[in-house]
Order: C-alpha cells, then sequence, then structure tokens
C-alpha cells in the first residue's frame, strides 16, 4: 500500500446546531485517485473547505506529507503543493485564460513573461491551448471547468482537490475531461475528487470513501463501496437495499 | 518597453505647454488637473487593480499636506525633506487604515465607508487640534526660493506635478506588469481563488493600500507648498476623496492613463460650469454627478475603456491585423 499523502482524522464541523461533517475521516495515497462521493448535502464540499483551510474544522484534524496543517491559511497550504478547484467556477472573469492560469504559474515563477509562458504549457495540457488569449468571461461551461483545473495545476501541486469538475458536462464532454485527470494522475499528482457522476467514479477512482450525513459510512474500491447496502440506503432511502434485493 | 510609449507620449505633450504659452489661467487649470491627475492614479492602483473602494482618500492627502507644512513651519524642516516625510507619513496612515481594515475582513461598501470615517475623523481632529492650527489652519511663510519649494512663477510647479505624474504612471505600469500587479488583479476578479492560488490576499492588499496612499499623499504635499495654505476642510475634507475617486472612473478605472485623462476631464468640466454659471456653490459637484451616472451607466470603463471598444470594433485590415493581445512582455 502506498504512502498516504493526506489523511483526515475524524474532522467535524458544526454550524451552529448543524452537525455538517461529524467525525469524518479519510486517507488520499500517494500517486492515486481518491473519490469522495456521496447524497446532495452530506458535507463533501464543507470537509473540502476544510482540507483547503477555507474553513476551520470544529474539532479533528489534517495531516499532509506527515505535518498538520489543520486550520492554516489557503494561500500557504497553496504554497505546500494543495490545489483545489470550486464547485462552482469561480474564474477571474475580466482577464483572459492566459492570465487567470498565469497568476497560479506566478507561485513559483516571480517574473511576468515566465508566468504567462508556462501559463500556455498547462493551457495546452488541459486542451485549453486554442483558447488561451479569449477572455474567461467568454468560455462555456466545459471551458470554465478546464479553466479550474488549469489554474490549480499551475501552481504545480503534490495534491489536486477536484470539487465536481465534471458537473454540469455533457456526456461527450465528461468522455473528453476523463482522460485528462487520469493524465495528471499520471504525472505523479495525487488526487482527491469529490463528484456525482458516477460513471466516471467508478472508470477513474482507485478508492472510493462515501460521506452521507457528515459521516464516512462506507469505503474501498468503486464496485464494492457500489453493491454496498449502507450505500444504496444513503441514496435511495431506508430499507431501499432489501427491497431492490427482494425484487431482484 | 511595451507600455511605456502611450506614456511618454501623454507626458511629452503635456511638457510643450508651458513652450507654447505662459498663461497664469491655462498653468494653474493643468496644474491643478495634473494634482488631481497624481491624486486619482493613487486611488486607482488600491480601486482600479485591487477592487477596493475607498471613500476615503482625503486621510492621505491631508497627512501628507499636513505633514510638510507642520515639519516646516513648527520644526522648521526644510521643505523638500519635509515633502518625502509627507509622503512616507502618508504611507504609514495607508498601512494602519489598511491593516485594520483588511485583517477584519471588510470588504465592498464596508470599505468604503471605513476609509470616509477614518478621514471625517482625522478631519476633526484637524480642526480641534492645536499642532495644527486648528480652526485657523496652517499657513506655510513666503518664501520665494527653490531650496524652499516655493517659485516666483507657476512654471516650476509645472514641471514638478508633470514629473510627479510621470513618476506615478510609469510606477503603475511597472506594477501592472509584475507579479505583484497580477495578483492585485487577481484579488479584485475573484478573492477566494486567488488565495486557492497561493495569493496572501490581505497582505496584497496592504502594500496595494500602502503605495497607493503614499502617491497620494505626494499629491497632498504638492497642494501645501503651491497654495501654502491649509486648514482641515481642504486637507481632509471629502472633496478631495471626491476628486480621487471621480477620475479614475471617468477616464478608465484599472488603466495607467485613465486617472490622467479623467482628472483633465473633470477639470474642464468644472472650470466650464464656473463659466456658465458664476459660482454657484456646489453646482460643480451637481455636474460631476450627472457625469458620474452617465459614465457609470454606459462605459463603465470610463474614456480609456470607450476608446478601446471603438478601436476593437472597427474591421481590421486582416493581413496587417495586430496578433492577439500579447500582454507583459515588457
Amino acid at each position: 500500500m502506498a504512502e498516504p499523502l493526506l489523511q483526515v482524522e475524524s474532522v467535524s464541523k458544526r454550524f451552529g446546531g448543524l452537525l455538517a461533517v461529524d467525525r469524518a475521516s479519510f486517507i488520499a495515497e500517494t500517486g492515486r485517485i481518491t473519490a469522495l462521493i456521496g447524497p446532495n448535502g452530506a458535507g463533501k464540499t464543507t470537509l473540502f473547505a476544510i482540507i483547503s483551510g477555507f474553513l476551520r474544522a470544529s474539532e479533528g484534524r489534517v495531516v499532509y506529507d506527515g505535518v498538520e496543517i489543520t486550520s492554516e491559511p489557503p494561500h500557504r497550504l497553496a504554497r505546500r503543493g494543495i490545489a483545489r478547484t470550486f464547485q462552482i467556477v469561480q474564474p477571474f472573469a475580466g482577464l483572459t485564460v492566459r492570465e487567470n492560469i498565469a497568476v497560479g504559474s506566478h507561485l513559483s515563477r516571480p517574473a511576468r513573461a515566465d508566468a504567462l509562458a508556462a501559463a500556455g504549457e498547462v493551457a495546452s495540457a488541459v486542451g485549453l491551448g486554442d483558447l488561451i488569449d479569449r477572455p474567461a468571461a467568454s468560455l462555456t461551461v466545459a471551458g470554465r471547468k478546464r479553466l479550474e483545473l488549469a489554474r490549480a495545476l499551475a501552481i504545480a501541486p503534490r495534491l489536486l482537490l477536484l470539487d465536481e469538475v465534471l458537473a454540469g458536462l455533457n456526456p461527450s464532454e465528461i468522455r473528453d475531461m476523463v482522460p485528462v485527470i487520469r493524465a495528471i494522475r499520471d504525472r505523479g499528482i495525487t488526487i482527491v475528487m469529490i463528484e456525482h457522476v458516477m460513471q466516471a467514479v467508478m472508470s477513474l477512482a482507485e478508492h472510493v470513501f462515501v460521506l452521507a450525513e457528515g459521516r464516512i459510512i462506507a469505503a474501498g474500491s468503486p464496485q464494492a463501496v457500489a453493491g454496498d447496502p449502507r450505500v444504496v440506503e444513503a441514496y435511495l432511502g431506508h430499507g431501499a437495499a432489501e427491497r431492490m434485493r427482494a425484487h431482484a | 518597453m511595451r507600455g511605456l510609449l502611450p506614456i511618454l507620449v501623454a507626458v511629452a505633450l503635456l511638457a510643450t505647454v508651458p513652450l507654447l504659452t505662459s498663461s497664469n489661467v491655462v498653468l494653474n487649470f493643468l496644474v491643478t488637473a495634473l494634482l488631481i491627475a497624481l491624486v486619482g492614479q493613487g486611488w486607482n492602483l488600491l480601486g482600479g487593480y485591487g477592487g477596493q473602494y475607498s471613500f476615503g482618500h482625503a486621510a492621505f492627502f491631508g497627512t501628507g499636506a499636513y505633514t510638510t507644512a507642520i515639519l516646516q513651519m513648527r520644526y522648521g524642516i526644510n521643505a523638500w525633506l519635509g515633502f518625502g516625510i509627507g509622503i512616507a507619513a502618508g504611507a504609514l496612515v495607508g498601512a494602519v487604515i489598511g491593516a485594520l481594515s483588511f485583517r477584519s475582513g471588510l470588504k465592498g461598501s464596508y470599505f468604503a465607508l471605513v476609509t470616509l470615517a477614518f478621514a471625517e475623523v482625522l478631519r476633526i481632529i484637524a480642526s480641534v487640534a492645536p499642532i495644527t492650527g486648528a480652526g485657523v489652519g496652517t499657513l506655510i511663510k513666503l518664501e520665494l526660493r527653490p531650496e524652499a519649494f516655493q517659485f516666483q512663477s507657476r512654471v516650476p510647479f509645472y514641471w514638478i506635478i508633470l514629473a510627479l505624474v510621470g513618476v506615478s504612471l510609469v510606477l503603475i505600469r511597472l506594477i501592472e506588469g509584475s507579479r505583484f500587479g497580477a495578483y492585485l488583479v487577481a484579488v479584485r476578479e475573484n478573492e477566494d481563488a486567488a488565495q486557492a492560488l497561493g495569493v496572501n490576499a490581505t497582505l496584497i492588499k496592504l502594500g496595494a493600500m500602502t503605495i497607493s496612499a503614499a502617491i497620494t499623499a505626494a499629491g497632498g504635499c504638492f497642494y501645501a507648498q503651491y497654495f501654502l495654505f491649509i486648514d482641515a476642510g481642504i486637507a481632509y475634507g471629502p472633496w478631495i476623496s471626491v476628486e480621487a475617486l471621480l477620475a479614475p472612473i471617468i477616464g478608465g478605472i484599472g488603466t495607467v492613463l485613465g486617472p490622467l485623462l479623467g482628472a483633465l476631464v473633470v477639470r474642464t468640466l468644472g472650470e466650464i460650469t464656473k463659466l456658465v454659471t458664476g459660482d454657484a456653490p456646489g453646482l460643480d459637484l451637481v455636474i460631476y454627478g450627472c457625469v458620474l451616472i452617465l459614465v457609470v451607466a454606459f462605459a463603465p470603463r470610463g474614456i480609456v475603456g470607450m476608446f478601446d471598444g471603438l478601436r476593437r470594433r472597427l474591421p481590421s485590415r486582416t493581413a496587417t491585423a495586430p496578433p492577439p493581445l500579447e500582454q507583459g512582455h515588457g
């Protein structure tokens, strides 16, 4: 088993009386794709926000590469090599695609010209090469998702947190995107993805954690998890697994 | 270097004016306009590039003006040295207000209100504190020697304010092409996304506010030397906060030449209003307000934005068409 790059240890998040994340633990092994799935409102995005420093955990800790990083601000985590994308895309709308990506490449390149040149390379890697000088605001949904990915890649991360990069894409756009994500993993970048598109999770993820009502209820290979009655119930309601078995 | 040419042309054009005319009316008009351009350029760095709209740039203008005036009159410090210290004092006030507001996460209209409040507090303090001359104001002793930063004619003042504007233009252009500038714009466009990419947004905004305050304070120092009199209403009054944001917004927010163009337009409008209406108090503000509404409604990127839009709409002559934007190789 590979070394874990990221360990989330019984993290909880309370918003007033609401327990959004309840002692959730999971690990992401180095060089692999780990998926975090679960029904709407399960707390996946909240958990991501905690890992990436945008929210403070009420309890628990996050360990990255052997170092505790709980509650470090996002910009410092980025410098450690943790990149994230946003579920609701957040382009720098007034800038071109190249300028958007260059903000990321500036992290290791102080000179503007270097950063802009590096941005061009990243853009080609995610298939935005032809749109490089277009305003980010003019991109389609698929283009914006790619831009999110490109910007995150531009900081040369070791860990990439993808928050539903496939949501809102049509089936052919998803087919185009899956190899892009796999290619990122093949470059040695560890990926944790929140995803609703199960077809993609099945083909990409090596390990899956299922979050429901703030708790991790199942973990394992994609196939094992998909057959787990607890997971079926979390999605379809109490007793669903049994009824399905009875009908089968 | 790319992008410096327009600055050079603008400054060179303005530099020819004293060679063509020695009219005090013209020079006085241009000195005032350039002063507003300088103050507006300070606002533009923070507001235009950084997206942090300050309503209180008077705080920096006034600090610069009072610092240099008080140092000269009460401590006998050389005016040129006082000028430098005034800029530093303005920068310090900017850093303090910036640290307080940005660390508490103030954004948008809250930030605008807090800056306005700081400027008003300083105005009230200046109108009662003995060191500022309280309600009477501070008069700088007439001493028409270059060493004392005072001149017989308006021409040297004109050269100095033009040089200051030139320096501010080059500075903003350099920032525009730097990592700091790219981070600043990223923070303006989307602070969360910028932070996720390793940008320390608080630090970037603080840096912008400090430089912005220094530029605006330079305008205040110049004002004190040019008019040799300041009081609380002039130094810290809302009028200068308004002019500081009008010029860049009308000229083109977040552009290098916007504040200069805007200042010339605003000042011209102001003079025309005076000519037409006599000196009806407040009428120039009514005109400014109308122009501001028109600009925000129909040309949100100001005069510079309108020109860009026109240029893009003109049919490009295929073969000789310029290559797509190739920014920052400068």
